[in-house]
């Protein structure tokens, strides 16, 4: 069983739901950068997503925008954070899942990636504008099937289509909660619920809900209703606006073992 | 035939894109799954409805009546004299409405979108020709219209910016990344993402995700079209070469489309900007390398890791780091060349086309313009160019009165 399957299926047995964390890898600096993300990894979440900074980040709001553009200033690229996923892999057992937009990833060879991201200790790759039409040219290019890519289900993907992306999927299902950029505000949970009872009748993959979740109480009414709750831009919010801070680590870290806590809540299912 | 081998080379057409939009190893759709599937009905309803004898005949009125086509193909006499060498022709696409080959392409989506039940429209802009174009359909549909544009482009093309709100749009400065094209685009995209269901993305290039690419090029092979018809009137016989300035490549496109099958040479003209060397240019196809920006692999400006890299040019219309899908194919199939040429002589043949031949060229037409010069001196008497003055240059005085 790999670290995805376990996690969801320790999460179960726990009565928990999965926390899963987006980090810009490399902001506000590289060495910061990894103190907090790995401080993040120790105090609950439960699945990290390391997001690799593109300089044209079309689905990205203000705020990982911002954050992707602090990470290029600071030379970040595919390959710095595979060495940081390479040492987060030493001080945490949590799987990590590189989200990316495409053009890194071509740039650096879709074949080497697959090997470079394995041997550093990915569990799963995101590609945001790498929709199943397109997605062959990269794991046709793979020498193996252990790195799960993971699929996007939009509030705006039919019935019919969402039934053929499943297939394909593993790990998990990020289903994006609404239409927009990331960090949009507003959630419509009744909205999202219905949207989770269709994809459970297509498939059996844990789902987890991402886009505009940024309080603990979103957490909670989320967590009520699907396997595992995305949060980004909101840490990103919170790194912005300490970035001169003493205690940012500390800031963020709290952050996570709140947000964890409103995983624990859960009302219904 | 000439000096350019470019010409041996076949390209059939009609064998791109395949049904995914791929022209070759370009094209394509590398969108979020948001977006998915608003251009899988894009494509379906541009398949459907574009080919209907109904949907042509309005587009071809609105053509006709209201941008005022066909644009005339003026032979070029005394620029042609001073050059002492080929024949240079003009298409007068800034003879059209609006000033530029722009409103080919925003009339046949406007008139789809309304089709397809849209009732608000977006564009990107950069120099402002796409966005006033975008501005000027949206008035004449009776449709809420939202253009992005670079906070830079504003300053350098503000008499574009005062027509768009004089239309009735409602112009969105976008003050991320270089403040340009590029960035107006992600914009636009951002935008779209969250309004997909009830509105319509009008992209003004060949560029962006299928079907964007072969639809633009749909609704601007006119220019082509025409232009064939009008040299085999004037002269008998097919030119020698055509020559188009090339940001995203849809004037160029529209050119080059009908003639594709011809034994007539093509070249594409991007900027260099303040010259290669500097880096500080726009020759995407020249000195970039294959990506995927916007929604379709292609070539772009981009660093060893695949960071987009900041283009530059005077003409805020080829201020763009990336280019059409279907150029990148035909630079590869040597079916068209691709060269560049710098501010400095872009505005050199700006000046000469306005004092030879009394008309002011925008200063991305003023790029092909300096082509053509070269081209045409060193070219035989007996050979014909034919040159895509694709916009006016009106807007461009307060940049070319700051550069002289």
């Amino acid at each position: 069983m790999n670290r995805i399957d376990k996690t969801f299926e320790d999460l179960r047995q726990k009565k928990e739901k999965a926390l899963v964390g987006f980090i810009t890898a490399g902001d506000p600096n590289i060495s910061d950068s990894f103190s907090i993300i790995k401080a993040m990894c120790k105090s609950g979440l439960d699945i990290l997503e390391l997001g690799i900074s593109f300089s044209d980040p079309t689905a990205d709001g203000p705020a990982i925008q911002r954050s992707s553009a602090r990470a290029l200033k600071q030379g970040i690229n595919l390959r710095a954070v595979l060495e940081i996923t390479g040492r987060l892999r030493e001080e945490t057992s949590i799987p990590i899942i590189l989200f990316s937009y495409y053009n890194p990833i071509y740039a650096y060879g879709a074949k080497a990636f697959y090997k470079d991201a394995l041997a550093a200790g990915a569990d799963g790759v995101l590609v945001v504008d790498l929709p199943p039409e397109e997605s062959d040219e990269m794991t046709s290019q793979w020498s193996g099937n252990e790195i799960d890519l993971i699929r996007l289900i939009a509030p705006t993907t039919p019935l019919e289509r969402m039934t053929q992306i499943v297939q394909s999927a593993s790990g998990f299902i990020y289903l994006v909660s609404k239409t927009g950029v990331t960090g949009s505000d507003g959630l419509d949970t009744e909205d999202i619920k219905d949207k989770i009872e269709s994809l459970r009748s297509a498939t059996k993959l844990p789902i987890c809900v991402g886009f505009g979740i940024s309080t603990a109480d979103d957490v909670a009414a989320i967590a009520s209703v699907a396997d595992g709750v995305v949060i980004g831009s909101a840490f990103e919010r919170l790194i912005e606006d300490n970035l001169d801070n003493p205690d940012l680590v500390l800031i963020l870290a709290n952050k996570v073992a709140e947000f964890k806590k409103a995983t624990k809540i859960v009302t219904s299912k | 035939m000439g000096h350019n081998k470019a010409v041996g080379n076949k390209y059939n057409q009609d064998k791109f894109p395949d049904s995914k939009g791929h022209f070759g190893i370009y094209g394509g759709r590398y969108v979020g799954e948001t977006l998915m599937p608003a251009l899988l009905e894009l494509d379906e309803a541009y398949n459907k409805i574009v080919p209907d004898p109904s949907f042509q005949s309005e587009f071809k009125r609105l053509l006709k009546d209201y941008a005022g086509r066909p644009t005339p193909l003026f032979y070029a006499k005394r620029l042609s004299e001073h050059l002492k060498g080929a024949f240079i022709y003009l298409k007068r696409e800034d003879l059209a409405h609006t000033g530029a080959h722009k409103i080919n392409n925003t009339l046949g989506q406007a008139l789809l979108a309304q089709r397809m039940g849209k009732t608000k429209l977006i564009a990107e802009t950069g120099a402002g020709q796409h966005g006033v174009a975008t501005a000027t359909a949206a008035a004449l549909f009776g449709m809420e219209c939202r253009i992005f544009m670079g906070k830079e482009d504003i300053q350098r093309q503000a008499p574009n910016v005062q027509r768009m709100k004089l239309l009735g749009a409602q112009v969105v400065p976008v003050t991320s990344g270089t403040m340009t094209l590029k960035d107006a685009m992600n914009e636009a995209m951002r935008f779209w993402v969250g309004a997909v269901r009830d509105t319509f993305y009008i992209i003004g290039s060949v560029a962006g995700p299928h079907p964007y690419p072969v639809m633009v090029r749909e609704f601007q092979k006119v220019i082509g079209n025409e232009a064939r018809q009008q040299i085999l009137e004037n002269t008998g016989g097919l030119p020698n070469v055509l020559i188009a300035c090339v940001g995203g490549g849809s004037n160029a496109m529209g050119l080059f489309h009908a003639f594709m099958a011809d034994p007539v040479e093509m070249v594409g003209v991007e900027a260099a900007g303040r010259g290669i060397e500097t880096k500080k240019h726009a020759a995407t196809l020249g000195e970039g390398s294959v990506g995927v920006l916007h929604g379709s692999k292609s070539y772009v400006l981009q660093d060893e890791d695949g960071q987009i890299q900041e283009a530059h040019s005077i003409s805020a219309g080829l201020d763009y780091p990336g280019v059409g899908p279907e150029h990148s194919l035909l630079k590869d199939l040597k079916r068209v060349q691709y060269v560049s040429i710098d501010d400095d002589q872009a505005l050199e043949a700006f000046n000469t086309l306005c004092v030879l031949e009394g008309i002011i060229p925008a200063l991305e037409s003023s790029h092909a313009v300096a082509w053509a010069m070269i081209e045409a001196s060193r070219r035989p008497k007996n050979e014909i160019i034919v040159v895509n003055l694709s916009g006016r240059g009106d807007k461009d005085l307060g940049i070319v009165s700051a550069y002289n």
